[in-house]
C-alpha cells in the first residue's frame, strides 16, 4: 500500500523548500552588506552608493523569505504550526528584524522622516546582524532538535485542543544556547558579509570602496570558513535522527548525516562542488583584482546549502526532530500536506522557471552598468 | 481539565486585528494607485507629453513610500498564522497554505521585480518596456490580493474540502471550488475595488490641496480627471460587489447578516435599516426594542439577501433557538437546529473522531466504520463541539452593525462625490469652490474609515469562528503564555505606530515638495 507518487511529491516539495532556503541564504548578502556600510563607506556619498547597491536587491531577499514561509506552510503545515507556534520568540525576533528593514531603504534619505537617517541605518544593521544569526540558528535545529511535542488527537480534547506544544518556557530562545546551532548562525552571518563584499567588488565602481572591500574580505571569509568547518565536521560526527520507513518510528543513528551524504552520492557531489566554488570565488578575489567572485561564491552557496537541507530531510531522516519525544519528530511523511494539495502545488511550481526567467531578464536590462557616483546624482529614485 | 485561556485568545485576536488593520492602512492605496499610475504613464507614452511623465513620477514617489510600509506590515501576517494560530495552521493548512504559496510564487515576485524596473528603469529600458513594467506592478499587486482573499473567502465559506480523520485535519479535494467559490470571488472584487476607490479619493484629495494652494495646477487638474473617472466607475462597481457580498453572507453566514442589520427577531419581508441606532445592552432573549430609532426600507433586506421581497430572514434569536424552516444548499427544505443541538452534534463528532482513532489502534474494524459514519454525519457541526454556551455563537452586534452602516453610507457618499467632481470638471471647467476642495481633502480619511470598517464587518461578524462552523477561534490558538502575546502586541503597536508617523510625515513632505520641475 505504499503510495509512491505521494512519497515522490513529499520529496519533491522538500527539494523546493531546500532550494528556496538555499536561495535565501545566498540572498542574505543584502543583510550582510547592511552591516558593512560604515566599514566600507567612509564618506556620505560612498555610503549612499553602498546602500543603493543593496537597496535594489533587498526586495528579492524579502520576497524569497516570504515565499519560503508560504511554501513551507503549504507543503509541510505541521512544521509551520509546530515551529512557529512553539519557537515563538525566535521567529518573532526574526520577523521584527525584517519589518524594520523593509521601510529603511525607502525612508532613510527622505526629508522629514521622523526617526532620522541614523535610526534607519541602525535598523538595517540590526536586520543584518540578528536576521542572519537567528536564521542560521533556527535552521541548525533541523539537525540538533528542539523540545516540543505533537499529538494530533489533542483535537478531541474540547477544552484543550492544541496539537503542538513547546516544552520549554524559552520558546525557541534556547536554540541560541546550543553551540552547534550558534556555529551555523555565526557562519551564516560571516558568509552573508563575505558575499556582500564580493557583491560590492562586482557592482560598485569606486576604487576606494574596492580596496577596502578586498581588505575586509579576508577578515570575514576566514571566520566564515572556520565556523562552517566546525559546523560541518561536527554534523558529520554526530548522531542523527533516522526514520524507519516501514513504520515511521524515529531512532538515533550514528553518523546519520555522513551516511546520508554517502548514500546519496549526487548530493555529496553537489555539496563538494558547492564548497569548492565558494572557496574559489573567495580565493581568486583575494589574490587578484578579480570582480566576478560573487558568481562563484554565490552559486557555490546555493549548492552547498541545498545539499545541507536535503540531507536533513531526505533518505529517511527526521528534518525537525523532537528531543522531548523522538516519536514526535517531524518527517517529510508525517508533516506534509495531502497528496492532492501537493499535486496542485506541483503544477504551480512549474511556473518557477518562468519566474526566474523574467527576473533575470528584467534585472539584466536595468543592471547593465555598475553603480557609480554619476548615477547617484543623475538617478531620480535614490535611497 | 484545563479551560480555554481566554486572555490568550483575546490577546492573540487583538494582535492579529492590530497587525491586519495596520497592514490594511497601506495596501488599498497600493492596489489602486498602481493602476492610476499605469493610466498616467500610458497617457505619457501615447502623447509623448513630458508633463504626464512628471505627473506619473510624482505619484510614483508616493507609491514607493506607501508600498514599503505595506510590505513591512505584511510579512508579519503570513507568519502569524503559524506563531499565534498554530492549531489553525494544522487543521486547515492543507487548504489555506496553498494560496499563500501561490501568492509568493506568482504575485510577489512579479510585483517586486517590476517595481525595480519601474523605479530604476527610466533611463535604462525602452519606454514600452517601462510601461509594461508599470502595468505588471499593478497586476502583480492585485494578484497578491487575489490569493489571500481566496484564503479569507474560504474561512467564511469552507468549500472544496473534506475532513480526513486519519490526519485529523481538513484536506482539499477540489482546487477550483476553493478558487472560484462565490464568496471568494465577491470578496476579491469588492476588496480590490475598495482599494481603487480609496486611491482615487486620495489622488483627488491631494490634488485639491494643490488647487487650494494655487500651485502645481496642471498636475492637479490632470490627476483629478484621471482619478475621478476611475473613481466613479469603480465606486459603482464597489456598490454592486458589496451587494454581491451581502447576498453571499445571507446564504452562508446568516448570523453575520443578522448582526450587520441588528436583526434580533427574524421576519418575512425584513426591512433594510438605512440609518439607525441600537439599544445598548440589548440581549438576544430580552424584550427590549433593538433600535432606539431607525429609518428603513421595507422588504429590502429580504430582497437583497434572498432576492425575494417576502423571504424569511432569520434573526439572532432564531439562529440561537432554531426551529425556523430554511432551504439548504442542496435545495432541501429543513427545520433549523438550535445552537444547543448543534453543540451537542459537534461534541458527538469530536468524540467520534477520538473513538475512531482508538478503534483504529485496536484494529476494531466495526468500531472504525461506525465512528467514521458518525463523524461524517455530524461533521458539519464539528466546531460547535468546542463551544459550551449557545450564546457564544453571537458576534459583537453593535460593532458589526455600525461598521456595516458606516461603510455602506460612505460608499454612496463617494459615488455622489465622484459625480460632483466630474460635473465640475466637465461642465464648470474646473471652477471648483474652495469648500468643495476642502471637502475633497476630508474625503481621504473617510475612505480609510470605510475600508477599515469593511474588514471589521467581515471579521468581527464572523466570530466566534475562524472557519465558519468548523473551527472556533478559541480552538485555533497556539499554546503560548498570554503574557508573551501581550509583549509582542505592544511591540507591534509601538513599531507600527512609529512607522505610520514616519510615513505620514514623509508623505506630507513629499506632497509639499510636489513635482520637481514643470508647471508652477
Ligand atoms: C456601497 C455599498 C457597500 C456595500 C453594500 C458593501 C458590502 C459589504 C459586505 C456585505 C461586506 C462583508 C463581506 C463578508 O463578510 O464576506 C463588505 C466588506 C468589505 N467592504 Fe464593503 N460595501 C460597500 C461599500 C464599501 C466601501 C465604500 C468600502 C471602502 C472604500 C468597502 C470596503 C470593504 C472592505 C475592505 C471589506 C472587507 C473585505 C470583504 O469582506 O470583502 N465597502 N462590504
Amino acid at each position: 500500500m505504499v503510495d509512491t507518487t505521494y512519497i515522490f511529491l513529499q520529496h519533491y516539495w522538500w527539494f523546493i523548500i531546500s532550494l528556496l532556503g538555499a536561495l535565501l541564504v545566498f540572498l542574505l548578502f543584502v543583510q550582510g552588506g547592511q552591516t558593512l556600510i560604515y566599514t566600507l563607506g567612509k564618506t556620505e556619498l560612498e555610503r549612499t552608493m553602498l546602500i543603493n547597491a543593496l537597496g535594489r536587491k533587498w526586495e528579492f531577499t524579502f520576497t524569497t523569505l516570504v515565499t519560503f514561509g508560504g511554501a513551507f506552510f503549504a507543503s509541510f503545515p505541521l512544521f509551520y504550526s509546530t515551529s512557529f507556534g512553539g519557537a515563538y520568540w525566535v521567529w518573532m525576533a526574526i520577523l521584527f528584524c525584517f519589518i524594520v528593514q523593509a521601510i529603511s531603504y525607502e525612508f532613510r534619505s527622505k526629508p522629514n522622516n521622523f526617526l532620522g537617517q541614523r535610526t534607519y541605518e541602525v535598523f538595517l544593521y540590526i536586520n543584518g546582524l540578528l536576521g542572519t544569526i537567528l536564521f542560521g540558528t533556527a535552521v541548525a535545529t533541523f539537525f540538533t532538535g528542539s523540545m516540543f511535542s505533537v499529538d494530533k488527537m489533542n483535537l478531541t480534547d474540547v477544552n484543550n485542543p492544541v496539537i503542538s506544544s513547546w516544552e520549554t518556557p524559552w520558546h525557541g530562545l534556547e536554540a541560541a544556547l546550543n553551540l552547534h546551532n550558534l556555529a551555523l548562525g555565526l557562519a551564516v552571518f560571516f558568509l552573508a558579509r563575505t558575499l556582500a563584499i564580493l557583491y560590492f567588488m562586482n557592482h560598485v565602481n569606486h576604487n576606494a570602496i574596492f580596496e577596502r572591500a578586498k581588505k575586509h574580505l579576508l577578515y570575514n571569509a576566514l571566520p566564515f570558513v572556520v565556523l562552517f568547518l566546525v559546523f560541518v565536521i561536527w554534523l558529520m560526527l554526530r548522531d542523527g535522527f533516522a526514520v524507519n520507513p516501514s513504520d515511521g518510528t524515529v531512532f538515533m543513528e550514528k553518523y546519520k548525516y555522513l551516511h546520508n551524504l554517502i548514500q546519496m552520492p549526487v548530493i555529496l557531489i553537489v555539496f563538494l562542488v558547492g564548497v569548492l566554488l565558494v572557496l574559489w570565488g573567495i580565493a581568486k578575489s583575494l589574490i587578484s583584482n578579480y570582480t566576478k567572485g560573487i558568481w562563484f561564491t554565490g552559486v557555490g552557496t546555493v549548492l552547498a546549502v541545498l545539499a545541507l537541507f536535503l540531507i536533513a530531510g531526505w533518505n529517511n531522516t527526521a528534518y525537525y526532530p523532537s528531543t522531548f519525544n523522538l516519536q514526535h519528530s517531524l518527517t517529510i511523511f508525517n508533516s506534509s500536506s495531502s497528496k492532492f494539495t501537493l499535486t496542485v502545488m506541483s503544477f504551480v511550481s512549474l511556473l518557477i522557471p518562468f519566474v526566474v526567467a523574467y527576473i533575470w531578464y528584467a534585472w539584466k536590462s536595468i543592471n547593465v552598468k555598475q553603480i557609480d557616483e554619476y548615477e547617484m546624482s543623475s538617478e531620480s529614485h535614490v535611497y | 481539565m484545563e479551560h480555554f485561556d481566554l486572555s490568550l485568545v483575546n490577546w492573540s485576536r487583538a494582535q492579529f486585528a492590530l497587525t491586519a488593520m495596520y497592514h490594511w492602512v497601506f495596501v488599498p492605496l497600493t492596489l489602486g494607485l498602481a493602476f492610476i499610475i499605469a493610466f498616467m504613464e500610458t497617457l505619457y507614452v501615447k502623447t509623448g507629453d513630458e508633463e504626464w511623465k512628471r505627473i506619473t513620477k510624482f505619484w510614483m514617489t508616493l507609491f514607493g513610500i506607501n508600498f514599503a510600509i505595506g510590505v513591512a506590515t505584511g510579512i508579519i501576517l503570513e507568519f502569524e498564522f503559524g506563531t499565534n494560530w498554530s492549531n489553525y495552521s494544522w487543521f486547515v493548512g492543507d487548504i489555506f497554505g496553498a494560496p499563500l504559496a501561490i501568492e509568493g510564487i506568482m504575485a510577489f515576485f512579479m510585483e517586486s521585480t517590476f517595481i525595480a524596473v519601474m523605479f530604476f528603469g527610466w533611463n535604462k529600458v525602452s519606454k514600452k518596456f517601462h510601461l509594461v513594467s508599470t502595468w505588471l506592478v499593478a497586476v502583480g499587486a492585485n494578484l497578491s490580493a487575489l490569493w489571500i482573499l481566496v484564503a479569507n473567502g474560504w474561512m467564511q465559506y469552507p468549500a472544496g474540502m473534506y475532513f480526513n480523520p486519519d490526519t485529523a485535519r481538513n484536506e482539499m479535494h477540489n482546487f477550483w471550488e476553493v478558487l472560484f467559490s462565490p464568496v471568494a470571488i465577491n470578496k476579491f472584487l469588492h476588496t480590490i475595488t475598495s482599494g481603487y476607490v480609496l486611491a482615487a479619493i486620495f489622488v483627488i484629495g491631494v490634488s485639491a490641496w494643490y488647487m487650494l494652494k494655487g500651485r502645481n495646477i496642471l498636475l492637479a487638474k490632470r490627476s483629478i480627471i484621471v482619478a475621478a473617472v476611475f473613481g466613479l466607475v469603480t465606486s459603482i462597481f464597489l456598490a454592486l460587489t458589496g451587494d454581491g457580498s451581502a447576498y453571499q453572507v445571507a446564504q452562508k453566514q446568516p448570523m453575520k447578516l443578522a448582526a450587520m442589520e441588528g436583526l434580533y427577531e427574524g421576519q418575512e419581508g425584513a426591512p433594510l435599516i438605512v440609518v439607525g441606532a441600537l439599544t445598548p445592552g440589548k440581549q438576544f432573549d430580552d424584550d427590549m426594542d433593538p433600535y432606539i430609532f431607525r429609518i428603513q426600507i421595507p422588504k429590502m433586506l429580504s430582497f437583497l439577501g434572498y432576492r425575494s421581497g417576502d423571504a424569511f430572514v432569520p434573526g439572532v434569536k432564531d439562529l440561537v433557538e432554531g426551529g425556523y424552516t430554511y432551504v439548504d444548499k442542496n435545495g432541501v427544505e429543513k427545520v433549523a437546529l438550535s445552537a444547543e443541538q448543534k453543540i451537542e452534534r459537534g461534541k458527538i463528532a469530536i468524540k467520534a473522531l477520538a473513538d475512531y482513532t482508538a478503534a483504529k489502534d485496536a484494529n476494531d474494524t466495526v468500531a472504525v466504520a461506525y465512528n467514521r459514519a458518525l463523524l461524517n454525519d455530524n461533521f458539519e457541526y464539528f466546531g460547535y463541539g468546542y463551544l459550551n454556551n449557545p450564546k457564544s455563537i453571537i458576534p459583537n452586534v453593535p460593532l458589526t452593525f455600525y461598521s456595516f452602516h458606516i461603510m455602506v453610507a460612505l460608499g454612496f457618499l463617494f459615488i455622489g462625490f465622484f459625480m460632483l467632481i466630474l460635473y465640475l470638471v466637465y461642465f464648470r471647467q474646473f471652477k471648483i469652490n474652495k469648500w468643495i476642495l476642502r471637502l475633497s481633502i476630508l474625503m481621504i480619511p473617510l475612505a480609510y474609515i470605510a475600508s477599515q470598517t469593511g474588514w471589521i464587518v467581515a471579521e468581527v461578524g464572523r466570530q466566534p469562528w475562524v472557519i465558519q462552523d468548523i473551527l472556533p477561534t478559541v480552538a485555533a490558538v497556539s499554546r503560548i503564555d498570554s503574557s508573551a502575546v501581550q509583549i509582542t502586541f505592544f511591540l507591534f503597536f509601538t513599531i507600527f505606530t512609529a512607522l505610520l508617523i514616519a510615513e505620514l510625515r514623509i508623505m506630507f513632505k513629499q506632497i509639499k515638495i510636489g513635482s520637481k520641475e514643470g508647471d508652477k
